[in-house]
């Protein structure tokens, strides 16, 4: 079992913590097995925590390091799936990590996450653990009903999407948990992708967000996705709007029927920047805009 | 009001074309430490032994303090001390820097640490001592505050409430009037009246506050390192409130990572790092983090504004009236009442106003304390005017430009004189300036009649795209004085003692410049010499734009005293009388002739050592100490135009095209006044369209990050465009100067709000900066 680093001599900015420093899956989930309870958090890219706690609003007792462990830094296809390992930072997906949309989508996504900086250090799989409603990983993930592959001593599971997402950086994960990969669905070939969000700055957290898909059989849109993220506590397939464009030639018509649809379905949140009403306009030019851009 | 005033006093300077470096946009001389990571800012200046404070602070925006418990961060290893308000019984709240501004207001004036009652979010309340800066953090979290919460009061335009029992928080109200309003809106073809609103926003340097206090109990010397912007005004203010002598109490500027007035004011963690220097006998350092600096820092603009204006027929304007509702934030810190005064005496702005009648009421809420943040009343009343003239030209079907033109000021009525009713209030005395004229000529530059009919077109095809103007005075170089030491040394080098301040502005360049200008050297080899008050006795640091024309009038004094002097004696040296003599690179040489007897600065420096024959009872050295004096302000003043385009469905506002259109007088460095316009220019977008500091009901601040307060990036802004002119060098400075600080920020509101207006084909729709994409959507929505 790893060992804690000896506590440093020097204090620091953030509250003091012990810092594990796992190589293996097996030693990180053995030490999140034993510090969990007692407030231990996996540290990834860090992008989110470690600001949290400069600031002292997260004091985290232990922090179990993941960098380290190499098997956890990889991209693989298999089964018709992308698997994205809990080390794979954001500026991996720069570009196409696989063939077809999908690769496409996400080379998209990457460049309105934050700036290039924390793209270098954040991870896929960190922001899918985090769950901030303004994740655009998440959002992607909510559209494509992907599956979160969670590890600790008692064993592995996969969770569906909609099972996992549950508010406001809430999840499914149990607190002893390792979230080690995340599958993707391949998309066919012929599937189109569309993502846009709002943001009041680039590289701000987003106010609104739709990441979309559809194919079209004999000119009309045979199946379609509609996600939408930054506007409620968790990202979601938005069925309402899937339903709108089933069936209908892709065009002004049928996007903006999707569009609100979307904005209908949705129950903003609402903070200072953003009313209710605000965050429904928002979500309707956004999935009216994701829609147009996966047409072209 | 009256026309007229003093004569012309200097003649018109020269061009820069006849100079050698004053005017050129020569490269600054203080970059090398900054660009090859060798800069030392507060933070990097440490002593031995010295130990680090973190303060306590309220978590209520209003309460009683009931107890400080203390004792389990004594408890923790490497805590030396937890102070109270009771630890410092005898110091006096943080002190107005100018007397004069007090009468009635001391009462509200901030604590070191709060004695009875906490009034914001922030509020020190106690201070941990350590050895360490994140023991003492720790410790800090360890400090348990008992607090009986007390009613909140958020809006400077509520009731007022208490402040202390028996206190209204409506500290004072202000007035400011000239002329006869009543006749005015009586006589009147059109009355109009708005309610505006500016959001409260403020500088944000790169470097946080920082202090360190050093105390030498051998020679009863207290020193403060890490201190900015005005060095001498603080000195005098310690001095006051900790009653030593000015040699005895001295403060050290570093590099600093700007300023925009709101570093470098006196606040209570400077206070009490001396304090705590003086009692520990140890060196006390204090360094802000961003979050502290995000609630703890003067922020401002935030005010009300219930205007009207009176028009005749033709949209001349009659009268303004303006009732100002002033959000102070807790305390009212150093600057006094300076702010609502301001805004009040720059309202007409460079305009013909015949009546004219301010009433401010300068109001506590529970926020962070408000103050002085660059153009302080001018961006938050160049909005308003900019609004009244929208309206007026909206009401007659004038143009917004035709009504603006028919009410400036001409330049054949200047100098043109303010004087308000208000005894005590000062008077404005424009010293020279042509409007119309850079009205014009920014027009032209910025393409304007071909760029309407650009505008109509794309909004004919649905675009919501418009443009907007917006005019504005400035003020700059206020007096009485300021004074600077040159010496030439031995090898040619010439130091200059200024008791400037550099907040990354270019001060060592400009005073380089006008330094080498008089005395015929090479501006690089000039070392400028700011923010000691142990080298000289009396500076005016750098803030209100004052820097460049009151220091600067002071180089440019001593220089000439140096340059006559090495005159004189070169004259008799080379036995050419002083007139045929010039000075070109630090040599002195005939003027006429080429290869001709000639001798260096640093030559002459040597020979002037005491003891030398050639002094013949006159003083030793190549050096002076000269003083500029001046009981006058000067006014610069500006046009901005800009292009905003708005997103129909999302609100967001893109600033297409922005123009800083400004008359400096004379330029001492064109390319640094460009950088001030353009840096200006970048913060007054984000007051106008983003940045506001926002609290909840309970007085919680809700901008303490930089997630939440959103000063615009570089994708945000678009190249600023400036156009710099010079036709109109003051009469009242030797070089014409004017200041040049805060003409980029100055009209930025007012016209951003033309802009969306016209873009949203909605006369009148913006009534309160900044203008958020929701807000736009309200509109859009109603």
């Amino acid at each position: 079992m790893a060992r804690p680093v000896p506590e440093s001599p020097e204090p620091m900015k953030p509250a003091a913590f012990r810092y594990y420093t796992p190589k293996t899956l097996a030693e990180a989930v053995a030490v999140l097995a034993d510090v969990a309870s007692d407030d231990g958090r996996i540290l990834a890219g860090g992008q989110s925590l470690v600001p949290i706690m400069a600031f002292r609003l997260a004091k985290p007792t232990h922090l179990v390091d993941i960098n380290g462990i190499s098997e956890l830094a990889r991209v693989t296809v298999a089964d018709g799936k992308l698997k994205i390992g809990a080390c794979v930072r954001h500026a991996a997906f720069y570009q196409p990590v696989c063939d077809g949309p999908l690769g496409k989508l996400l080379a998209t996504v990457v460049r309105s996450i934050a700036h290039h900086p924390i793209r270098t250090r954040g991870t896929f799989c960190g922001s899918v653990a985090h769950a901030d409603p303004a994740s655009e990983w998440c959002a992607l993930v909510a559209m494509l009903d992907g599956e979160m592959v969670a590890q600790s001593k008692r064993g592995q599971r996969v969770i569906a999407a909609k099972d996992y997402f549950a508010g406001i950086m809430t999840t499914a994960l149990d607190e002893d948990e390792l979230l080690t990969e995340v599958r993707l669905p391949l998309l066919p070939a012929d599937a189109r992708v569309g993502f846009q969000e709002f943001s009041r700055r680039a590289g701000d957290f987003a106010l609104g967000m739709a990441v979309v898909t559809y194919q079209v059989v004999g000119g009309k849109i045979a199946t379609a996705r509609v996600g939408i993220g930054g506007a409620e506590p968790s990202p979601r397939r938005i069925a309402e709007a899937e339903a709108a464009l089933i069936g209908k030639p892709p065009g002004a018509t049928a996007f903006d029927a999707a569009a609100v649809a979307a904005a209908a379905a949705i129950a903003p949140l609402e903070d200072f920047h953003t009313s209710a009403d605000y965050r429904r306009d928002l979500v309707r030019a956004m999935t009216r805009r994701a829609l147009d851009s996966a047409a072209v | 009001m009256s026309h007229g005033g003093n004569a012309h006093g200097y003649p018109t300077p020269p061009p820069s074309s006849a100079r050698r470096v004053l005017g050129h946009a020569v490269a600054r001389i203080e970059d090398r430490p900054l660009v090859t990571g060798r800069g030392r800012y507060a933070g990097d200046i440490n002593f031995p032994h010295q130990l680090h404070m973190r303060i306590v602070r309220s978590p209520n925006a209003h309460g009683k303090i009931l107890s400080v418990d203390a004792s389990a961060a004594l408890a923790m290893p490497g805590v030396l001390a937890v102070w109270t308000n009771a630890d410092i019984a005898e110091l006096s709240p943080i002190d107005f820097r100018a007397d004069k501004n007090a009468t009635g207001i001391r009462e509200f004036r901030q604590p070191a640490l709060a004695q009875t009652y906490v009034r914001y979010i922030g509020d020190p309340v106690a201070a941990v001592f350590a050895d360490d800066p994140y023991v003492a953090e720790d410790a800090a979290e360890q400090v348990a505050l008992a607090i009986e919460a007390l009613p909140v009061v958020m809006s400077a335009s509520d009731p007022p409430g208490e402040f202390e029992p028996g206190r209204s928080s409506e500290a004072i109200v202000l007035h400011h009037s000239f002329g006869d309003v009543e006749a005015a809106f009586r006589n009147a073809h059109a009355v109009i009246e708005l309610d505006l609103q500016t959001g409260r926003h403020s500088g944000v340097p790169l470097e946080t506050r920082g202090a360190i206090g050093v105390y030498d109990a051998a020679k009863d010397l207290l020193e403060l390192h890490g201190a900015a912007k005005i060095p001498h005004r603080n000195r005098e203010t310690l001095c006051r409130m900790l009653n030593r002598a000015p040699s005895s109490l001295h403060l050290h500027e570093s590099h600093v990572g700007g300023g925009f007035g709101i570093r470098g004011e006196l606040y209570p963690e400077d206070v009490l790092v001396l304090v705590a220097a003086m009692r520990f006998e140890r060196p006390v350092k204090w360094i802000e983090d961003r979050r502290e600096h995000l609630m703890c820092a003067n922020q401002g603009r935030e005010q009300r504004h219930r205007a009207r204006i009176a028009v005749d027929r033709d949209g001349h304007i009659l009268g303004i009236e303006d009732e100002i509702f002033h959000d102070q934030g807790a305390y009212i810190r150093t600057h006094g009442v300076n702010v609502p005064n301001r805004t009040m005496c720059m309202m007409t702005g460079a305009y013909k106003v015949p009546a004219y009648r301010a009433k401010a009421r300068v109001r506590l809420t529970n926020k962070t304390p408000a103050a002085t943040y660059r153009a302080p009343g001018r961006y938050e009343s160049t909005f308003v005017r900019s609004r009244l003239m929208d309206a007026v030209a909206a009401k007659l079907g004038i143009d917004p430009v035709e009504v603006r033109r028919r009410n400036l000021i001409t330049a054949q009525e200047m100098p043109y004189v303010i004087a308000f009713d208000e005894p005590g209030v000062e008077a404005l005395e424009f010293d020279s300036g042509d409007f119309p004229a850079l009205l014009e000529k920014a027009l032209k530059a910025f393409g304007w009649d071909k760029l309407q009919a650009d505008l109509k077109r794309r909004r004919a095809a649905g675009e919501l795209v418009g443009a907007g103007v917006a005019i504005f005075m400035e003020e700059s170089g206020r007096g009485p004085s300021d004074n600077a030491k040159i010496k030439v040394d031995p090898d040619g080098t010439v130091e200059l003692i200024t008791g400037g301040a550099s907040l990354g502005q270019g001060f060592e360049t400009v005073m380089a410049q006008i330094c080498a200008e008089a005395l015929g050297v090479d501006y690089r080899r000039v070392r400028v010499i700011h923010g000691q008050t142990d080298l000289i006795d009396h500076g005016i640091g750098a803030h209100a734009a004052r820097a460049t024309v009151l220091t600067g009038g002071a180089v440019h004094v001593t220089a000439t005293m140096v340059r006559d002097k090495a005159l004189e004696f070169a004259s008799e040296l080379l036995q050419t009388p002083a007139d045929d003599l010039d000075i070109v690179d630090g040599m002195v040489m005939r003027r006429d002739t080429k290869g001709g007897p000639s001798i260096a600065l640093g030559d002459l420096a040597k020979r002037l050592a005491p003891g030398s024959k050639l002094l013949r009872g006159r003083d030793p050295q190549l050096a002076a100490h000269g003083w500029y004096n001046t009981d006058h302000t000067v006014f610069p003043y500006g046009v901005h135009l800009a292009v905003a385009c708005v997103d129909r469905d999302t609100g967001r506002v893109a600033v297409e095209r922005f123009m800083v259109a400004y008359d400096v007088g004379r330029a001492v460095n064109p390319l640094l006044i460009e950088g001030q316009l353009v840096g200006g220019c970048v913060q007054g977008l984000g007051g106008a369209l983003s940045e506001e500091f926002v609290y909840d009901e309970a007085g919680e601040p809700l901008s303490a990050t930089f997630a939440d307060y959103l000063m615009p990036t570089v994708h945000d802004v678009p190249d600023v465009e400036v156009l710099l002119t010079e036709d109109a060098p003051s009469p009242r400075h030797p070089l014409g100067l004017k200041g040049a600080g805060e003409g980029g920020i100055n009209g930025a509101g007012g016209v951003i709000a033309s802009a969306i207006d016209d873009a949203l084909q909605m006369s009148g729709a913006i009534t309160r900066l900044p203008v958020t994409p929701q807000r736009i959507r309200d509109l859009l929505r109603r």
